[in-house]
C-alpha cells in the first residue's frame, strides 16, 4: 500500500467502461451481439487526437496497466515501470489507453459475465477469441473515443501479437508499432506448454465442465498448476538459480512431499495468488488466442506478404535470457519485415530474467524505448 | 559536428533513392545524411546498444546484429549498396563479410585506416611500437581493430575473391586526394574508400 503516491506514478486511477451495442463477428463464425469493454486512460488527449498510445495486454494481464485504484492497493498496474510522468511512456505527453480484452476476466465481456440471452453466466459458451476479434473490439473502442489514428500502439508477449495484428488489418490506424518479446506464430514447444496447462484446468473435478461458477467453486488446483507451469517458463534457469538455487526453508531435508525448496514455496505461491485474481476459463480462452494466432495464414504462410501491408514504423525488441519468446522469434518478425521493406528498428537486450524482463527494470530497455517514444511525441506535436 | 570526411565521398556516390545497408552504422550520421540529402532508405547494423540508443533517438532504422553472425537474414541483392565504414578491421572473418556484403548488395561500399600509411610504418619499424594515430587511435590492448591492412593487402584479396574495384579514393593525413597520393596511395593514405562489386555483376 502506497502512503503517498510515488514520483513518475500516474497515480489514482479509476476504470472505465464502455457498452457497445454493434454486434461483433468473431473469427469463430459466432457473432457477440453487444459486449462492454473495460479500460483505464492516462494522461491528456491533445487537441488535434494525434498523442493517442494504445497498450495491449499480455496473457495474464489487464486494463490496470499504471497507477493504483486506491490508497489501499498493495501494488501498482503491471507497467508501472514504464508508463508515467516522464517515463518511456510519457503521461505528460501522451494520452494512453490500455483495455482488458473481450473473454478477460476484470470487467469486459467474459466467460464469468452474464450472457444477456440466457441471465446465465457464459462461462464455457464464451465464444473463442482471437487476437484478430480483439483488435476488431480496440478499433469500436478507438472511434468511441474519438481516436482516428493511435501514434503507437505497445504491447508485450501476447499483446505484441496485437501490435503485429493491428499493422496488418488496419495499417492505416497506427503510425508506430512496438512489438516487444513476441512472436509471429508460436511454436509446437508453446503451444505444448499451453496445453499443460489448460489440462491441468480441464481435469480438475472442481472444472464442471466450466460451469463452476453456479457450483459456487473454483477449480483452483487446475488454475495453480497451470500458472506454476506457466511462470517456470517466463523465468530463466539463471534466473531461478540466482533467486532460489537448491535453497531449503527449513535447512534440511524432511523426505516427504511437503514444500521443502524455496522454488516449490514461490511457485506454490504465485499460483495460490493467481486464483485470487484469474478466472480459469479466461485462462483457457487466453491460451488458444495465443495458439491461434498465426497472421501469415492468411497471406499463404508468408510473412513478409502480410507485413507488405502495413505502413507503420516497427520497433521490435526481445531479450536475450527469454526461451519462451526467444530473440531467435523477434528476428523472424524483423526478417519478414525488411523482407517487405517495412520500416523497422531491432534492439536485443542483455538480460538474465527471461519472458518476464518485459516487464521490469532494465536500463538499456527503458533507454530504447525513451529515445524511440520521443521521436513518436514529437511526430505527434508534443 | 563536422562530417568525416570518408562520409563525404561517400555521399556523392550514392545514387538519389537509393536502398542502402549500413553495416557498424554507429550513431547513424550516415543514413541521417543519405536519408535527408539523397532521399535513401534502409537500414544500419549495430551491436553496441549505447549507439542503438543513439539512432532510434535520430528516427534511424537500426537492427542490432553481430556482423560476425554474418547477413543471412537479407536477400542477394537485397541493397543497391551496403556500406561498411571503418568496420571492416573489426570483425574476426572481414573476407568472408566482404563476400557477403557483394551478396546482399549490387555495389559494396568499403573504407578502413591504412596500415601502410607512413606514419604507422614509422611507429612500428622505427619507433618499435603499435601504431596510435588519429585513425587508429585506441592501444593494442583496447583496440577493437583486429584485422588491420594496408591499400595493397585489400586490393589482393579483392583480385583473389574476383571482386571488381569501380572506384577507389585515397585521403591523406589532411583528409585530401591530393596528388602525390595518386602515385604511392600506400604510403601516404590515411584512409581508404573503395565502391566495389562481384565480378560479373551487371552495370556500374
Amino acid at each position: 500500500m502506497p502512503e503517498s503516491i510515488p514520483a513518475g506514478s500516474v497515480g489514482l486511477v479509476t476504470p472505465q467502461k464502455k457498452h457497445f451495442e454493434e454486434p461483433i463477428e468473431l473469427a469463430c463464425g459466432k457473432t457477440l451481439p453487444q459486449y462492454d469493454l473495460v479500460y483505464e486512460t492516462y494522461g491528456e488527449l491533445n487537441a488535434d487526437h494525434s498523442n493517442a498510445l494504445l497498450i495491449c495486454h499480455a496473457l495474464s494481464g489487464d486494463h490496470h496497466a499504471a497507477g493504483y485504484h486506491s490508497m489501499e492497493d498493495p501494488k501498482p498496474g503491471w507497467w508501472e515501470n514504464y508508463i508515467g510522468p516522464g517515463k518511456p511512456f510519457d503521461t505528460d505527453r501522451f494520452y494512453i489507453v490500455c483495455p482488458n480484452n473481450l473473454g478477460g476476466c476484470k470487467g469486459s465481456t467474459g466467460p464469468n459475465s452474464i450472457n444477456p440471452a440466457t441471465g446465465k453466466f457464459y462461462g464455457p459458451d464464451f465464444p473463442i477469441v482471437t487476437v484478430k476479434d480483439w483488435v476488431q473490439s480496440q478499433k469500436h473502442l478507438m472511434h468511441a473515443l474519438g481516436i482516428n489514428q493511435w501514434a503507437a500502439i505497445i504491447g508485450g508477449s501476447l499483446g505484441g501479437m496485437q501490435v503485429i495484428q493491428w499493422a496488418i488489418d488496419y495499417p492505416d490506424r497506427l503510425r508506430h508499432a512496438l512489438v516487444i518479446a513476441a512472436a509471429s506464430r508460436l511454436s509446437a514447444q508453446n503451444i505444448g506448454f499451453n496445453e499443460v496447462a489448460r489440462q491441468a484446468i480441464l481435469s480438475d473435478p472442481d472444472y464442471h465442465g466450466g460451469h463452476y461458477y453456479e457450483q459456487d467453486v473454483v477449480p483452483r488446483r487446475g488454475l495453480m498448476l497451470a500458472r506454476m507451469l506457466g511462470h517456470i517458463t517466463y523465468l530463466s534457469d539463471d534466473a531461478m538459480r540466482a533467486q532460489f538455487g537448491r535453497e531449503l526453508r527449513t535447512g534440511r531435508l524432511s523426505y516427504d512431499f511437503d514444500v521443502q525448496f524455496q522454488v516449490e514455496s514461490y511457485l506454490r505461491y504465485q499460483g495460490r495468488s493467481f486464483v485470487e485474481r484469474f478466472d480459469a476459463n479466461t485462462y483457457l480462452l487466453m491460451t488458444k488466442a495465443l495458439d491461434y494466432f498465426d497472421p501469415a495464414s492468411e497471406y499463404d504462410n508468408d510473412l513478409a506478404a502480410a507485413f507488405k501491408r502495413a505502413q507503420a514504423r516497427f520497433l521490435v525488441i526481445a531479450f536475450t535470457s527469454d526461451w519462451r519468446f526467444s530473440p531467435a522469434r523477434s528476428r523472424e518478425i524483423v526478417k519478414a519485415l525488411t523482407d517487405a521493406r517495412r520500416q523497422v528498428s531491432y534492439a536485443e537486450i542483455e538480460s538474465s530474467e527471461g519472458h518476464d524482463a518485459f516487464l521490469l527494470p532494465n536500463d538499456y530497455y527503458k533507454d530504447a524505448l525513451a529515445a524511440y517514444m520521443d521521436g513518436v511525441a514529437k511526430e505527434a506535436g508534443g | 559536428m563536422a562530417l568525416r570526411p570518408d562520409l563525404a565521398i561517400i555521399k556523392e556516390w550514392i545514387t538519389p533513392g537509393a536502398r542502402v545497408l549500413d553495416l557498424g552504422c554507429g550513431d547513424g550520421a550516415l543514413l541521417r545524411m543519405l536519408r535527408d540529402e539523397r532521399q535513401a532508405e534502409g537500414y544500419g547494423l549495430e551491436i553496441d546498444p549505447e549507439n542503438i540508443v543513439r539512432c532510434l533517438q535520430a528516427g534511424i532504422n537500426v537492427i542490432q546484429l553481430d556482423l560476425d553472425a554474418g547477413l543471412d537474414d537479407f536477400h542477394d541483392q537485397a541493397f543497391d549498396y551496403v556500406i561498411m565504414t571503418q568496420t571492416l578491421q573489426a570483425v574476426h572473418y572481414p573476407d568472408r563479410l566482404l563476400q557477403e556484403v557483394l551478396r546482399v548488395g549490387r555495389q559494396g561500399i568499403v573504407t578502413f585506416p591504412n596500415f601502410g600509411y607512413w606514419k604507422n610504418r614509422l611507429q612500428l619499424g622505427f619507433g618499435g611500437r603499435m601504431p596510435v594515430s588519429r585513425a587508429l587511435p585506441a592501444q593494442w590492448y583496447d583496440t577493437r581493430n583486429i584485422h588491420l591492412c594496408t591499400i595493397k593487402d585489400f586490393q589482393r584479396l579483392c583480385r583473389e575473391r574476383h571482386i571488381s574495384i569501380l572506384e577507389k579514393v585515397v585521403l591523406d593525413y589532411a583528409h585530401r586526394a591530393s596528388a602525390p597520393i595518386t602515385v604511392l596511395p600506400n604510403l601516404l593514405g590515411e584512409i581508404a574508400i573503395y565502391r566495389c562489386q562481384r565480378r560479373g555483376n551487371q552495370g556500374d
